[in-house]
Parts: structure tokens; C-alpha cells; sequence
């Protein structure tokens, strides 16, 4: 039996609340080894769709979660987006190795409710999809190199397997399976109070891998770009907007690129909340599938 | 094919040409540099050129309000439990005066720094990433006090964090 989705991800991050609250005592010192929380608010971005440290959509070059290159830090997230024919909810967790490796895991469950009997597979037919993430920064860094244009780079790889083997094929996918690579270049311009990222991924996934890897018609690696600019209003919140483009392999079904407009509030380094308004083109003949993205992160 | 879409197309190229730019730049910047720039924490032992116009300075609400601000630093970080061990021993009437002038120097007052270099003023100090950003979350919380606007606050932050740098050791 499948566990109730919202219940599982609820106790996630409760886990993810209590493991940072008892890992680090807010203005005290560390009070366990390689645990710092010593980065600065917002310098971790939040957690994206795939897992990985970045905005919503895009993933960015910064390491997850606050710790510096001594320490070791990580989140736990959980995001719902509220389509009109779908609904999207993934939850994971991420650890960052010294400022330097980040290593993460997201479930992503794509449900199609009642337009998945409209698309003949089942009233609401579900593509479960586990990503695996590895980052490795490459040099600079985003927040300490204001006398430069040298932006943070980092480069990633994401492993995702999709769970609905069969009916990925049958839309004509040509894989279940996929690798994406990205490199990223992640910078804060504190005297602009902006955030920018700007990264290249090398895919084939369709939508994100939700509906496989490549098509019969197109099995190749395509650059596709992920961009975020982010505002800082204050040290606790960023907002910002973010394209991402994507493949466009299957027959059956055109594919948009993504947008979004988002707001991100960190209450403190152990919790975050952002909110955003996305606009995920047409999916599966589904036209217009725009709606709110929320997400909750806890972390250390 | 939607790679031939000119938005799409201008999106790759542009992230391609700053990754490009970031590499290439890289590579010049870890090459051995003959003399240090102008304005590098080398040339200037304040750790960066003032910034330009008065405008900041007047954020900051001038001589007194850098004052205010320092003062109530100074407090923080000698009581901040993450970093208070750091200032043990140290002349913080001196600390007081050496960073005032170098905040006013740099958000384009009135004043000169005439104190050390940031690498020498921190040499055998260890510090780590961790003081250095506990430090820096101080003296946000004691501009925050002073009212100086967040804008203001991260242009005067834009001028110290590369002296991460010189300051951090360990």
C-alpha cells in the first residue's frame, strides 16, 4: 500500500526541524562537530524540484544547506504545485560536504487525478520519479568575490528513474531511465542586492523525466538553459523569477518551457518557506498548466 | 525544433558566453599576478577602494551614525557566544576607533584609515569562515539598529566580503 503522500512528507520535515534544532542552538556556538550553520541567510538558495540547492526550477551553483567549508550542512524539503489538470508533490533531503559536495535525493509524484482518465491511463494515475543528485563546486565564490565577475561554478549530475516504466513507453519515451549533467554559474551582487544564476543542462529528459528520456523521433542530449534573478529585499527574503527550457521530444505532446515568479522567506537558517507562481506550459495535451508552487525546507 | 526558437537560442548562447567568461576569468585570475591591483587589498590597507559619491555615508547617517553602529558592534561581537573568545585581550577602545574610521573611509567619508592591513591585523589569528560570517551577521544586526537601509548595508558588505581573503586563515 502506498503510504499517505502528505502525512510522509509532513514527518520528513518535522524529522528535518528537530534534527536542526538539536544540532544547533541558534547564537551559541557549535555545539556538534562539523555543524556551523555559518553561512550567511539565503546563501544556500532553497531547495528546488529536483532536489538540488537552487531556486524552483532552476538549480544553482551553491552548495545546500549553511555550512562552511568546515562543516557539513542539509535540508529537508517538502513542495506542492497545484496545476488545473495536475498536481505535483516531491519531497528529499540534501547534504552539503563542506561547502564543496552536495549530495541529495527527491521523490517527485506527479499526479494526474481525474485527467489521467481523460488521458486513458486512470483516474489519478501517478508518475513517481526518484532523482539522485551529485554537485561539485568548481571554483569562486557567490558571495565573497564582489571584486570580481568570477561567479560561483559548480558542475551536477542527476540520476532519475522513473517508476512507470510501461506507460512512459507507451507515450513514447524512449527511456525510464536518465542522466542530466549541468554546469552552473551561481553570483550575489551585493551592490545590485541581486542574486543571479545562469546554468546549461545537458538532457533528455521530458518534462523533467515525469514522462521518461527521449522519444523514437529524438534520443539525443539537448543544452537547455536554466536562469533565476532574485531581488534581496531584506537578509530574509528574495524574489525573483526564473525560466527554464526543455525538450521538446515526444510525438504526442508538445512540451513548454517553464517560468516562474517566486518569493522566498527564510524565518532563520533552520526553516524557509517559499511561494511562487508557475507557469508549466502544456503537458501532455494539457494546455496552460499554470498555478502556486509552495515549499518548506528545514535544515541546518 | 525548439532549439531554433530565438529566445531559446539567445538563452543557451548567453549562459554559454557566462560560464565561458567565468572560466576564462578564472584561469587569468589564478595565474601569477606581477603586481597587485590597484584597489586590492594590497594596495590599500583600509581592504578596498572608498565607495564613490557620499551618498552611502549618508545612509549610514554620517560620522554618528557609523559611530552608533561600531559602538553597538563592538558590544555584539564581544558578547556573541560564537566569537566573543576572538576579541580576549584585544584594545577595544583601539577597535572602536580603527573601525570607525575605516567604515567612514569606506563608505566615502571624511576619513582616512590609518590602521593595519587587514592581513596583518588578523595574522595568527585562525579564523574561520564561521567568524567571519558570525562577524558579518553582527555588524547586519547593528545596521539594522541604526536604520541604514538594506541597499546601503550591502554596498558597504560588497567592500568587506572579499577581505574574507586576507582575513581568513584557517
Amino acid at each position: 500500500m502506498r503510504p499517505n503522500k502528505t502525512v510522509l512528507s509532513t514527518s520528513f520535515l518535522a524529522f528535518g526541524l528537530a534534527l536542526a534544532s538539536t544540532a544547533y542552538a541558534d547564537d551559541a556556538a557549535p555545539t556538534v562537530p562539523y555543524v556551523d550553520s555559518g553561512r550567511l541567510l539565503l546563501t544556500q538558495g532553497v531547495s528546488n524540484i529536483e532536489g538540488a540547492a537552487g531556486g524552483g526550477l532552476a538549480t544553482w551553483a551553491v552548495i545546500s544547506g549553511y555550512g562552511t567549508r568546515d562543516a557539513v550542512g542539509g535540508n529537508v524539503h517538502a513542495t506542492y504545485v497545484n496545476l488545473p489538470s495536475y498536481t505535483l508533490q516531491d519531497y528529499g533531503a540534501s547534504v552539503g560536504l563542506f561547502d564543496r559536495v552536495e549530495l541529495s535525493y527527491t521523490r517527485e509524484e506527479f499526479d494526474t487525478g481525474s485527467t489521467g482518465a481523460k488521458l486513458g491511463i486512470g483516474k489519478n494515475f501517478t508518475f513517481d520519479q526518484d532523482v539522485l543528485g551529485a554537485k561539485v563546486k568548481l571554483f569562486g565564490d557567490a558571495v565573497y568575490d564582489q571584486d570580481s565577475l568570477i561567479p560561483q561554478v559548480a558542475v551536477g549530475l542527476q540520476y532519475k528513474h522513473n517508476e512507470q516504466d510501461a506507460i512512459v513507453h507507451a507515450v513514447g519515451a524512449k527511456e525510464a531511465d536518465g542522466v542530466d549533467y549541468y554546469i552552473a554559474a551561481t553570483k550575489v551582487f551585493l551592490n545590485e542586492s541581486l542574486v543571479v544564476d545562469t546554468t546549461l543542462r545537458f538532457t533528455k529528459a521530458n518534462q523533467t523525466g515525469l514522462l521518461g528520456f527521449g522519444s523514437a523521433r529524438d534520443d539525443n542530449y539537448h543544452p537547455e538553459f536554466e536562469g533565476s534573478v532574485g531581488y534581496l529585499v531584506t537578509r530574509h527574503i528574495v524574489v525573483g523569477a526564473e525560466v527554464r527550457t526543455k525538450p521538446n521530444n515526444l510525438g504526442f505532446a508538445k512540451e513548454d518551457d517553464w517560468y516562474d515568479v517566486f518569493a522566498a522567506y527564510a524565518i532563520n537558517k533552520h526553516l524557509s518557506a517559499t511561494l511562487a507562481y508557475a507557469d508549466l506550459g502544456s503537458i501532455a495535451t494539457f494546455n496552460n498548466q499554470r498555478g502556486v508552487y509552495v515549499s518548506l525546507q528545514a535544515g541546518f | 525544433m525548439t532549439v531554433t526558437h530565438p529566445f531559446r537560442l539567445a538563452a543557451i548562447l548567453a549562459s554559454s558566453a557566462t560560464l565561458f567568461a567565468a572560466s576564462a576569468a578564472s584561469a587569468q585570475d589564478s595565474a601569477p599576478a606581477p603586481a597587485p591591483m590597484s584597489g586590492g587589498p594590497a594596495a590599500n590597507p583600509a581592504g578596498a577602494e572608498p565607495i564613490p559619491g557620499d551618498g552611502v555615508y549618508k545612509a549610514f547617517h554620517e560620522q554618528a551614525g557609523i559611530d552608533r553602529i561600531i559602538d553597538d558592534f563592538v558590544n555584539r561581537v564581544t558578547t556573541d557566544p560564537r566569537i566573543a573568545e576572538r576579541f580576549k585581550g584585544a584594545n577595544l577602545v583601539r577597535l572602536r576607533f580603527e573601525l570607525k574610521a575605516q567604515v567612514c573611509y569606506l563608505t566615502g567619508g571624511p576619513c582616512a584609515y590609518t590602521g593595519k592591513d587587514m592581513k596583518t591585523a588578523h595574522a595568527g589569528m585562525d579564523l574561520k569562515n564561521f567568524d567571519f560570517n558570525a562577524l558579518a551577521e553582527d555588524l547586519q544586526l547593528s545596521m539594522d539598529k541604526e536604520k541604514v537601509s538594506f541597499p546601503a548595508q550591502n554596498r558597504l558588505l560588497a567592500k568587506l566580503a572579499p577581505m574574507q581573503r586576507a582575513i581568513v586563515t584557517k
